[in-house]
């Protein structure tokens, strides 16, 4: 496999890693306010994601970082191109991260508990309107330059993978609580769960068929992928199997993300006039580079995963809303 | 103000905002680190309540390290697209190395920590600590890389109108990363040690938990003089190796015009930049030479005779930063360190053999002196980037040619206001947070919490 594919894969890994792992997480502030009917359910519910959270993160900063290193162009397209919505997505990770963290030692949590919800919210929509630009391409001039608005990015496609992406991480964080709480919170997030999950498969399956992609054979077996996904999260959160539900969610947000980069390839960032896209060859670095940074991704990227892995052993448990 | 001014603040800004965090998260891991192995070791409860004492002002600190940090992820791309395009095949391999390697490692050990007190062994407790501490110093040396790769680019050639990677181990074990790296970690030491004496002092002044915080005073003390040390050495070499990789930044540090041997180190100086020369210079006889060349007669290059060699070098155009501002910062970022040594050196003589000031001047100034590290960091950093303009990869490319073409000025105006406004507003929380905490003081409990309040740790 030529090493600029290899980074195509790598940084896609990176994007399903931060979307299975942070997307519950958000699912779980969009939650907060629906679920927790006093402080005491509120804190387990934060508490489900408390020791997980800022690990899940750095999936995203490391997928900017990779990118960046791996190739440049697309790293600066991309993230000066989409200058204003970058920028609100990082004041909501701002709002959030504190929130969680000052949550528990604040007096009142009133103010922590909304900029928890909203910097929720707001990335996991966004996200899905950046994704959705993506695939569908961009206004680039021949220095790569992006030459649109943000109403270029306001578009309705990009609003239905906005809509897509909320209800994706909503029904996985529902689902993620189900199987994390006990007793009225976790009834209460099962009976979400099975709510949003019809709802879910049909506007990401509308999603991901809209985006096109021209008769790939993987493309569409990962849009059948996710598909099945969801179906399967139904399934089994109406039978109480709390385990295989969440095994389900996080194949359907796998799936999903391997939908939007197969239909990407070889591009990076298309642009809506063909000769001035990004692809995985005018975007790259150098083969040497590529070549450094594929040996630090193969030793570390297992490293990391296992203590990650671990961590997640280590606080199975499910959370008790008492205490 | 252009796009270019703009950017230029708002890098500024949320970078050294960043930074008022990073060094107290360096140093106050590996102490809180150092008390946890302590507790373990002697099973003294005092430990212990130290551990958990400067653990959750650790943790109120480093919330605010980690949300700032993803704006400077980011904005390289948002910014400054042109720097990114030219120098991602080299500048890029050091920050994704920092993200697999050390971001990972610091936040999910830390998370291990907060929450598995009752949940991991206590060894396997204490390695969740010095891991997550490690990480930072892991991340520091990497950043610090990327950086020294801009004062002074190695192991690349310039192709296709962009630098080029061509040894990574070069630009890893650059001489400027070699120096920098000790000189801003002993800074971080300096600074976690300022901060655990100031608010030892208030508990002292107040007579709260006496024998607790003599303890930890002490060892605050100790720790700021070996990093006073360390800090000066280290910034003398870096001196020297600025001198012959940036002579620009040295003789602007100095105010120093003309080409000179001999040359005195500037204590106090007024400049006329226009002309060129100072009206006043107040000077050290030879301390100039001595510093940047360790000899008494040791030639130090001066701001007119450098500007005439870069022009001839690099074309016609102005190669000097701001004059006064890199004089300043220089002299303030060692004056307050050196301000901060005497404070610790005062404050190990009145504390010997177990005694304590009786005057509560003694306790004002300490805690006074948590602000001494901060400044200084910051204005070493003010220096090092100030001092390097007008390049932003010293003399490959330039400032002005760095900013993205696309950014326009009414959205980086907003994303300026924003991050000001909101960073704010944080300031605030953040320092409410740490006094209310310092307030409550340490818990009297000895042992851990049993399992349910862990969880709200
Ligand atoms: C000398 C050290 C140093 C310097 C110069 C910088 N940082 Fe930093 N950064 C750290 C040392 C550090 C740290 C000690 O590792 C932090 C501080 C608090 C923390 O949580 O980790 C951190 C946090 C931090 C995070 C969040 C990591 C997480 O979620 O755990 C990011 C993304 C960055 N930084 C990125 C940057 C970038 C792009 C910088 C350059 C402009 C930068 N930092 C300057
Ligand atoms: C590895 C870390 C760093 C990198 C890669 C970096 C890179 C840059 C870049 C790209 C710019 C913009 C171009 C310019 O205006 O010169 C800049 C400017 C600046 N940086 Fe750094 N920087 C780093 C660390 C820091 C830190 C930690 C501080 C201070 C806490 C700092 C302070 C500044 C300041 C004050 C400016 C504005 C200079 C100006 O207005 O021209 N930098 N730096
Ligand atoms: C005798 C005392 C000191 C000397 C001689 C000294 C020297 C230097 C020099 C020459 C630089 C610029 C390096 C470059 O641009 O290439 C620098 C930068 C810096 N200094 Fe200092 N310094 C001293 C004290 C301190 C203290 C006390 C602190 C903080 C607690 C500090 C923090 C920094 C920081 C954060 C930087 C920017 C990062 C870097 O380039 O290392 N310095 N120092």
């Amino acid at each position: 496999m030529e090493l600029t594919t290899v980074w195509f894969v790598l940084i896609a890994v990176l994007w399903t890693g931060y979307f299975v792992l942070e997307g519950f997480d958000f699912g779980v502030g969009i939650l907060l306010p629906l679920l927790g009917g006093d402080e005491a359910e509120r804190r387990t519910i934060a508490a489900t994601i408390g020791p997980v959270w800022d690990g899940n993160e750095v999936w995203l900063l490391v997928a900017g970082g990779a990118t960046f290193a791996a190739f440049p162009e697309w790293y600066a397209t991309l993230f000066s191109g989409f200058y204003l919505p970058l920028f609100l997505i990082l004041l909501a990770l701002i709002a959030r991260g504190v929130a969680l963290e000052y949550r528990n030692k604040s007096d009142s949590t009133r103010g922590w508990d909304r900029a928890f919800f909203w910097g929720s919210l707001g990335p996991a929509l966004l996200w899905g309107v950046a994704f959705a630009n993506m695939v569908r391409g961009v206004p680039l001039d021949a220095d790569h330059e992006f030459t649109g608005s943000l109403l270029t990015l306001l578009n309705p496609f990009a609003l239905l993978g906005g809509a897509a992406t909320v209800l994706l991480f909503t029904l996985h964080g529902a689902i993620f609580l189900t199987l994390r709480t006990t007793g009225e919170l976790r009834r209460g997030a099962a009976r979400i769960a099975r709510t949003l999950a019809p709802i879910t498969l049909l506007v990401v399956i509308t999603f991901l068929v809209a985006a096109g992609g021209a008769g790939r054979p993987l493309r569409w077996a990962a849009v059948a992928l996710a598909a099945a996904g969801l179906v399967g999260a139904l399934v089994a959160t109406l039978r109480g199997r709390d385990g295989w539900a969440f095994t389900a969610s996080a194949v359907a947000v796998v799936a999903v993300v391997a939908a939007l980069f197969t239909g990407l390839w070889p591009n990076v960032l298309p642009a809506l006039d063909p000769a001035n896209s990004l692809t995985v060859t005018n975007a790259a670095s150098t083969p040497y580079t590529l070549t450094v940074m594929t040996w630090v991704a193969a030793i570390f990227t297992p490293l990391v995963l296992a203590y990650q892995a671990w961590t997640y052993w280590v606080f199975r448990r499910r959370l008790t809303g008492a205490h | 103000m252009d796009v270019l001014d703009l950017s230029r603040w708002q890098f500024g800004i949320t970078t050294v905002y960043h930074f008022l965090f990073v060094p107290l998260t360096i140093g106050l891991s590996m102490i809180v680190a150092g008390l946890q192995t302590a507790w373990y070791r002697t099973r003294k409860p005092e430990y212990l309540r130290l551990t958990r004492f400067w653990g959750k002002l650790f943790l109120i600190n480093f919330a605010m390290g980690v949300v700032t940090g993803i704006v400077q992820e980011f904005q390289f791309g948002m910014n400054w697209s042109d720097y990114s395009r030219f120098v991602g095949d080299v500048f890029g391999a050091p920050l994704a190395m920092e993200g697999l390697m050390a971001f990972f490692l610091e936040s999910t050990f830390l998370g291990l920590w907060i929450f598995g007190w009752d949940r991991l062994s206590p060894r396997l407790h204490l390695a969740t600590i010095w891991l997550a501490a490690i990480g930072t110093n892991i991340s520091a040396y990497f950043i610090l890389a990327a950086n020294s790769w801009m004062q002074h680019p190695v192991g690349y050639r310039v192709n296709n109108g962009r630098a080029e990677l061509t040894d990574i181990w070069a630009v890893l074990t650059n001489s400027t990363t070699l120096v920098t790296f000790p000189h801003v970690i002993f800074g971080a030491f300096l600074t976690a040690a300022a901060f655990v004496l100031g608010v030892s002092a208030w508990f002292l002044l107040r007579e709260r938990d006496v024998a607790l915080f003599r303890t930890s005073a002490r060892l605050a003390l100790a720790v700021s003089l070996v990093s006073a040390i360390g800090v000066s050495l280290s910034g003398h070499w870096q001196a020297q190796i600025m001198t012959e990789q940036q002579p620009m930044k040295m003789a602007a540090a100095e105010a120093l015009w003309e080409d000179e041997s001999s040359a005195g180190f500037s204590l106090f100086a007024i400049g006329d930049v226009e002309n060129g020369r100072n009206h006043v210079n107040l000077q050290i006889p030879y301390g100039l030479s001595l510093l940047s060349t360790n000899s008494l007669d040791g030639k130090v290059a001066g701001i007119n005779d450098i500007q005439a060699r870069y022009q001839a070098l690099y074309g016609p155009g102005d190669y000097r930063p701001v004059v006064g501002l890199a004089y300043w910062s220089f002299r303030l970022m060692i004056g307050f360190g050196a301000l901060s040594a005497l404070l610790a050196l005062a404050g190990l003589w009145l504390t010997r053999r177990g005694r304590l000031p009786a005057g509560r001047w003694a306790y004002r100034l300490a805690i006074a002196g948590i602000g001494l590290p901060f400044l200084a960091n910051s204005l070493g950093w003010i220096f090092t980037e100030m001092g390097r303009q007008p390049w932003t990869v010293f003399g490959l490319m330039r400032t002005a040619a760095a900013v993205s073409p696309g950014a326009d000025v009414v959205s980086v105006a907003i994303t300026l206001t924003g991050f000001t406004l909101v960073y704010a507003v944080l300031a605030v929380i953040e320092v409410r947070l740490l006094v209310k905490f310092i307030r409550i003081g340490p818990y009297e409990q000895v042992e851990p919490e049993a399992a349910a309040p862990a969880l709200s740790y």
